[in-house]
């Protein structure tokens, strides 16, 4: 019973939150929308006894992904007319998408893959079942090859996005933090006799 | 379930209202304390020594006007404080506070905690980097220059500390095996030397220096300082200034209340025949002392500069603990070398 409305209220909210990114007006509430979105997605998983799950998707992509992307779209300055101008443009493409995800949508859902019936029910194990450890046993043994290749591939970004950003200015000034932090006291002050 | 529903709340009471009555105190104790270090005497006139200053603070703050910049968005720079201060607040739901049986009634010590999750650990760290986007909203909705420069440092400095103090917790992790609170504090029984500030002392520097720039605190306190025009909330005033300053003090607690549980043994006297006292004396205790040290290193160190905090956090922090974690995991999985280790190591 408590479960229900709790499913209900969690689920609902991710979808209104859902709607609320794609149509309010401000970015920055679209943003806000998507944290909402998240926090509900955790919600779920909570019921579902995957707290490891839960709180990772909080820690990640609410506590470091969302807040770069507010870090960018803080930056933006956004200019609705200048928007507007390209939407006549972009329509016929924007338009096409449109319909072939619809006829998709339509297809994939009368075709009867999500129909419950036989399907497995997502169960709940309680909190006899460590699934901290269950995921780092699956994670470090069978999936292993693509949880490395995944961290490279991280690696690999974070190199790449260093490399493509510096700049090696020849007028900006930096400090000798070694200098710096070798400066005694016999350095700056001088006893003078008067 | 109104049965549950009623201890629910009054387990949230029972634990929402010491942290408000304690965060007006040790607004209290602060002052006091800093007089005390710098030899004058910190308030004094409101109440028997000063006792009911903090009182006469709130009310002082409730009856402020309230002023909301005429460009500014009024929802999110409303609610910006209440983001900054809810996930300071909600963070409290799995710190155990000890184990009782609550006089014999039940057989097993039940751990004090409104939630007793698997993954204590990963929800504080989850929870308290939420509260950046109270400071990013502030900065962003007060529709000033100087407001949002002031959150963009903040928030910097707090992303930047937490990579190091979620990877000294790393450490912890794997001496107790597990990332329930409890039983890390479990792990660390049996006095003094089995705490883990034994062999992880550089990790509990770490993770309490970072603790001060993330909570803000002196000397990391550059997201509030005056010759940068204030911060974040240079455009709030009264109770909604209060609230940034609320949730500062409730991270202060939390990071002592967490290094206290993490490091220095919880609920466990440093003597195991001192156990006779109640496990939540021990805690707060020893949260209370880390509270004193927060407001000792107020009064004893200057500022730090904004590129050598980021330096230390990058460069001197972040090193540190990967090494250490290499470290560890060396000490435990070498013949010959875990000997030394397993004296701590709760899952072997």
């Amino acid at each position: 019973m408590l479960e229900t409305v709790f499913f209900n209220l969690f689920g609902g909210l991710s979808i209104l939150a859902g709607i609320g990114v794609v149509l309010s007006r401000n970015t920055m509430h679209s943003v806000l929308f998507l944290i909402l979105c998240f926090f509900n997605a955790a919600g779920l998983f909570f019921m579902l006894d995957a707290e490891f799950l839960g709180v990772i998707l909080i820690l990640i992509y609410v506590g470091a992904v969302m807040v770069l992307f507010m870090f960018v779209i803080m930056m933006l300055e956004v200019n609705v007319a200048k928007l507007k101008e390209g939407v006549v443009q972009y329509l016929p493409l924007g338009g096409m998408i449109a319909v072939l995800l619809l006829i998709e949508f339509v297809a994939a859902s009368s075709s009867g893959v999500f129909a419950q019936g036989d399907k497995a029910v997502a169960e709940h194990f309680g909190r006899e079942v460590n699934n901290t450890a269950e995921i780092g046993q699956i994670l470090y043994t069978k999936y292993l090859l693509g949880f490395e290749i995944a961290a490279i591939i991280l690696l690999v970004a974070l190199v790449g996005a260093i490399v493509l950003t510096i700049r090696n200015r020849k007028d900006a000034k930096y400090q000798n933090i070694n200098a710096q932090v070798k400066v005694r006291r016999e350095d700056r002050i001088r006893k003078v006799r008067m | 379930m109104a049965i549950q529903a009623g201890i629910w709340a009054l387990e949230i009471l029972a634990i929402a209202v010491p942290i408000a009555l304690s965060v007006a105190y040790i607004t209290y104790f602060e002052r006091r304390i800093i007089g005390w270090i710098q030899v004058r005497k910190g308030c004094n006139r409101v109440g028997p020594a000063g006792l009911l200053q903090p009182l006469a603070d709130g009310l002082k703050l409730f009856l402020k006007e309230t002023i909301i910049p005429a460009r500014a968005n009024k929802l999110l720079f409303v609610g910006a404080p209440i983001l900054a201060l809810t996930p300071a607040l909600i963070a409290f739901a799995v710190v155990p506070f000890g184990e009782t049986t609550l006089f014999g009634f039940w057989d097993e010590p039940h751990v004090m905690a409104i939630a007793h999750l698997n993954v204590g650990l990963l929800y504080i760290l989850a929870i308290s980097s939420l509260s950046v986007y109270g400071f990013l909203m502030a900065g962003w909705a007060s529709n000033s220059k100087y407001a949002i420069m002031g959150s963009i440092r903040t928030t910097c400095q707090m992303i930047s500390y937490e990579i190091a103090m979620g990877f000294g917790l790393v450490t912890v992790m794997m001496l107790a095996g597990s990332l329930d609170l409890a039983d890390i504090v479990h792990a660390q029984q049996g006095g003094l030397l089995h705490w883990y500030m034994i062999p992880l002392f550089p990790i509990l520097l770490v993770f309490f220096i970072s603790g001060c720039a993330e909570a803000g605190r002196t000397p990391f306190d550059l997201t509030e300082t005056e010759e940068l025009v204030a911060g974040y909330h240079v455009e709030y005033s009264g109770m909604w200034f209060a609230t940034f300053s609320l949730a500062e003090y409730g991270a202060m607690i939390l990071i002592s209340l967490m290094t206290s549980i993490l490091f220095l043994g919880g609920w466990y006297a440093p003597i195991p025949a001192l156990d006779i006292i109640p496990g939540t004396f021990w805690l707060l205790g020893k949260a209370a002392f880390l509270i004193f040290v927060f407001i000792w290193f107020r009064a004893t160190f200057p500022r730090y500069r904004y590129d050598q905090m980021m330096r230390l956090g990058w460069k001197i922090f972040l090193p540190w603990t990967l090494g250490w974690i290499f470290v560890v995991g060396v000490f435990i999985y070498t013949p010959g070398l875990d000997g030394i280790i397993n004296f701590w190591l709760a899952w072997r």
